[in-house]
């Protein structure tokens, strides 16, 4: 209701207000969640990532496709099976006119380890048992056993400046007296759930920023965000829910950038227990036997779904059918798997040839406030599950209550989304459908508690694969392994959006990041 | 005098002690904190890791003991998402909420008494009328909706005010202000008349309903019989003898400004301590919102200490020694 109402004066406001003149000297960003320290050890969360991102800088970083590439570190290669060396950048300066070396390197690895974090940096620098400083620009790392996805963790590691961190706290990072990075922006100031100041670094050893400053402004309310927007109260905005997408569309004074997300939305199916909390017959009583661990009835809830009417319905086509964990162009995607297509006859066909010819019930789970459109998404799959035979009752939760139950084992199906931060495979691998094993670290978030040995072995070979082609090829394998033994359901991929003010031009990414020194004026 | 403070003391510190036992009680209900803010990436160990780092492996009674034994020194424990004490964060965004909450109650003062006596003397004026109508809007519209439409209105459609935000401020007795400069009270006008809304459509009602009833009292009908001027009786007489029930209510309802004006900070992005819980609501922050929960009693107890007195200065038949509160 309220958003057709909006919606209307939207439309309204579109047609009468003229564009607020942009303002060259300053781009004012509005960002949709909120960033809760500066501190770029505290907490590993993509909203902090993203600022921080903007006033330090990484060894290696990722492009807008997620593709690492050169950063603070202009090459890195194995000097043994245990031992990786990165040659630094030379020339480069903190903002406080330091030169950056090796020892700001070995200082950065150090500092997660020292912090009390709920979310730590620590899962990047752990593997790392020591340090070696070669020369002022050159630095070994070396690992217990072989460790091929070092430079990826380094692609997460941000590099502070020994001398202003050291010792420094989270606050002394949010006054920014330890906020010195080697970045494209210098830190002015940050306002707690309000906004984020910054200014050009002028000396930046990279493309340097359009803009003299930035001001990200924490806009969480989705409404208020494009209001903002189209008030000119700020040129640019992330996250345009899908509701005023088309509104915001066919406004000739806004331009909108999207691309494909690294952020996969999936079904977990608890496939290992001999009795499932509730799948239960028709009439409601618990069943006997989980149905769940015959692959041919994973199949059948896989084939009942009709993967194109959720993206073109509930998600207003901004979202893209999913065949496999990570979207096209990322390491280790198999070129041979396709999204499912939906067959609702061939799934009846299936559940019968299972010994389920008039189906069960279940209750599917999904959390409400965390991807976009989550509980219309559970909604919709419940009534084509239905059609099947399936009979399927819905409960959504807010993320904070689901997520815990979700660990606890508590569902029988549930919607989890997974955003692949590293850009490849053994990453979902790892965490969404390896066998759980805590001594290994495998297997954290597979909440269908799924389990295939072989595919664990192809993993594990992977894991510990430097070569690059040879990795990719075993990633590609296990892929389909358990992508054909439908180990999880993959439902859809998101799609990231940004909205601007007419004459700006943003280079969408795959990993959700706001960059303002990637905003540029328009050719 | 005396006696009647020490015994609200001791009262309130039993509701603090309730209090957190409440909210502990049900943050661990709810989930596990570790299980949302952990990055995605950490595996077995390192989620074990962090929860014995945050003390959250001990069973809940030994966490509670921890946060007994921490708060009588003062401490409330720090944010778990922002590192930082959570009450340090609670006083810094306070200033935020108390100034677009005093700015909200004075709105609904200044306008919802004088309106509702205006309705209340003369009950059946079309002037009166239309304020009781406004005053059913102001009650029935959900406030979120009327908030978004006043970005709609004034900031979208008319380009008068800025959408969100709080602008600049100015520093005042050591405190951020926003009212001092044309920039920070433009940011201020809309949250504030959003949060006023309700109280003044709530004022108008409770004024107009005392004032009906005075108006019928003896003690008017003898003054006016006296030839008293209608501004006096009014003004005097009536208004001293109605306020009593509005001064409860405005202090009830200014607790309630300042502890629930969720709503408008999070459509206004108004850096406020509502906004604060929110975020910290969604991510199970428990030492933020269980410090957060016991300022929020403090507050009360000290509104509640504040109306009482302001009875036996409205009143001197209310005699405070004698109040067994």
């Amino acid at each position: 209701m309220t958003a057709r109402l909006l919606s209307a004066a939207i439309i309204i406001a579109i047609s009468l207000v003229p564009a607020a003149p942009a303002c060259a000297a300053e781009l004012v960003v509005g960002l949709g969640a909120d960033v809760t320290s500066i501190d770029p050890h505290f907490n590993n969360a993509a909203p902090n990532n993203s600022i921080a991102e903007q006033i330090f800088n990484k060894l290696i970083e990722n492009d807008a496709r997620q593709n690492p590439k050169p950063a603070l570190a202009e090459s890195w290669r194995t000097v043994d099976e245990l031992t990786w060396e990165f040659k630094l950048r030379r020339g480069v300066k903190f903002h406080d006119g330091s030169d950056f070396t090796a020892a700001d390197v070995a200082f950065s690895i150090e500092r997660p380890a020292l912090l009390n974090s709920p979310s730590g940096f620590t899962v990047y620098t752990r593997p790392i048992i020591e340090k070696t400083i070669v020369d002022p620009y050159t630095i070994r790392l070396k690992t217990a056993t072989p460790y091929p996805n070092l430079p990826i963790d380094m692609a997460g590691l941000i590099i502070v400046s020994s001398k202003a961190a050291k010792g420094a706290s989270s606050a002394d990072f949010d006054s920014g007296k330890a906020t010195i990075g080697t970045g494209p922006w210098k830190f002015v100031r940050y306002v707690k759930g309000a906004r984020i100041d910054l200014a050009r670094n002028d000396n930046y050893w990279g493309a340097k920023p359009a803009w003299e400053k930035v001001s990200f402004r924490l806009i969480t309310s989705d409404p208020s965000r494009i209001a903002a927007l189209l008030a000119g109260d700020v040129q640019m905005i992330e996250v345009v829910p899908t509701a005023d997408f088309g509104k915001l569309k066919a406004n000739k004074d806004i331009t909108i950038f999207t691309t494909i997300s690294n952020r996969m939305i999936h079904l977990h199916l608890d496939s290992n227990r001999d009795k499932s909390p509730f799948i239960t017959d028709k009439a409601g009583k618990p069943l006997e036997r989980n149905p769940f661990k015959d692959a041919r009835v994973r199949k059948a809830f896989s084939k009942a779904i009709n993967r194109n009417a959720i993206v073109e319905r509930v998600m207003e086509s901004l979202a893209i059918p999913a065949g496999q964990l990570m979207p096209e162009g990322f390491f280790g995607v198999s070129p041979n798997l396709k999204p499912e297509a939906f067959d609702p006859e061939g799934a009846k066909k299936l559940l019968a040839e299972a010994g389920y010819p008039d189906g069960f019930g279940i209750t599917l789970h999904g959390p409400n406030n965390r991807y976009v459109n989550d509980d219309q998404i559970v909604q919709a799959i419940a009534q084509m599950l239905t059609r099947v035979g399936i009979a399927t009752k819905v409960e959504t939760l807010p993320f904070s209550v689901y997520v815990s139950r979700g660990n606890k084992l508590e569902f029988s199906a549930a919607l989890l989304g997974w955003g692949v931060t590293t850009g490849e495979a053994t990453y979902p691998l790892r965490s969404l459908v390896a066998t759980y094993n805590t001594a290994k670290g495998l297997g954290t978030w597979n909440w269908g508690r799924y389990s295939n040995p072989p595919m664990d072995a192809l993993l594990e070979q992977a894991l510990a694969t430097v070569d690059n082609s040879k990795r990719e090829k075993l990633l590609q394998q296990a892929t389909e392994l358990v992508i054909n033994d439908y180990g999880l359901i993959p439902l859809h991929y998101q799609v990231n959006t940004w909205a601007a003010r007419k004459g700006l031009s943003y280079t969408a990414r795959t990993d959700e990041r706001t960059y303002a020194h990637e905003v540029r004026p328009a050719p | 005098m005396l006696v009647f403070i020490i015994r609200r003391m001791l009262q309130s510190i039993v509701a603090l002690l309730v209090m957190s036992v409440l909210i502990f009680v049900g943050v661990f209900v709810i989930g596990n904190p570790i299980d949302i803010l952990i990055n995605p990436q950490a595996d077995q160990a390192e989620i074990a890791r962090a929860t014995a780092a945050l003390g959250l492996d001990q069973p809940m009674w030994i966490q509670y003991w921890d946060f007994l034994r921490h708060a009588l020194t003062g401490d409330l424990g720090r944010s778990f998402s922002q590192n930082v004490p959570a009450v340090q964060l609670i006083l810094e965004r306070m200033p935020a909420t108390v100034e677009l909450a005093l700015c909200a109650m004075l709105m609904a003062i200044l306008l919802g008494i004088p309106l509702g006596l205006v309705a209340g003397m003369k009950p059946d004026a079309w002037y009166s009328k239309t304020i009781m109508a406004g005053s059913i809007l102001g009650f029935s519209l959900p406030t979120f909706w009327v908030g978004l439409m006043l970005i709609m209105v004034f900031s979208v459609f008319l380009g008068w005010l800025p959408s969100t935000g709080r602008g600049h401020t100015t520093l005042l007795f050591g405190v951020q202000v926003s009212f001092l400069n044309w920039d920070g009270l433009t940011h201020l006008m809309m949250p504030a008349l959003n949060l006023a809304l309700f109280k003044l459509s709530l004022l108008i009602r409770l004024t107009r309903a005392a004032t009906r009833e005075a108006m019928l009292q003896d003690y008017v009908k003898f003054a006016r019989a006296k030839g008293l001027p209608m501004r006096r009786i009014v003004g005097v007489h009536v208004l001293k003898n109605i306020l009593i029930p509005i001064v409860t209510v405005i202090g009830l309802e200014f607790g309630s400004l300042i502890a629930f004006a969720i709503v408008t900070e999070t459509i206004f992005a108004w850096p406020g301590m509502g906004k604060l819980l929110i975020d910290s609501i969604n991510v199970l922050d428990r030492p933020v919102i269980v410090a957060y929960v016991l300022i929020i009693v403090c507050l009360f107890v000290v509104i509640n200490l504040v109306v009482d007195l302001m009875y036996s200065l409205l009143d001197p038949r209310v005699r405070l020694a004698g109040a067994r509160a």
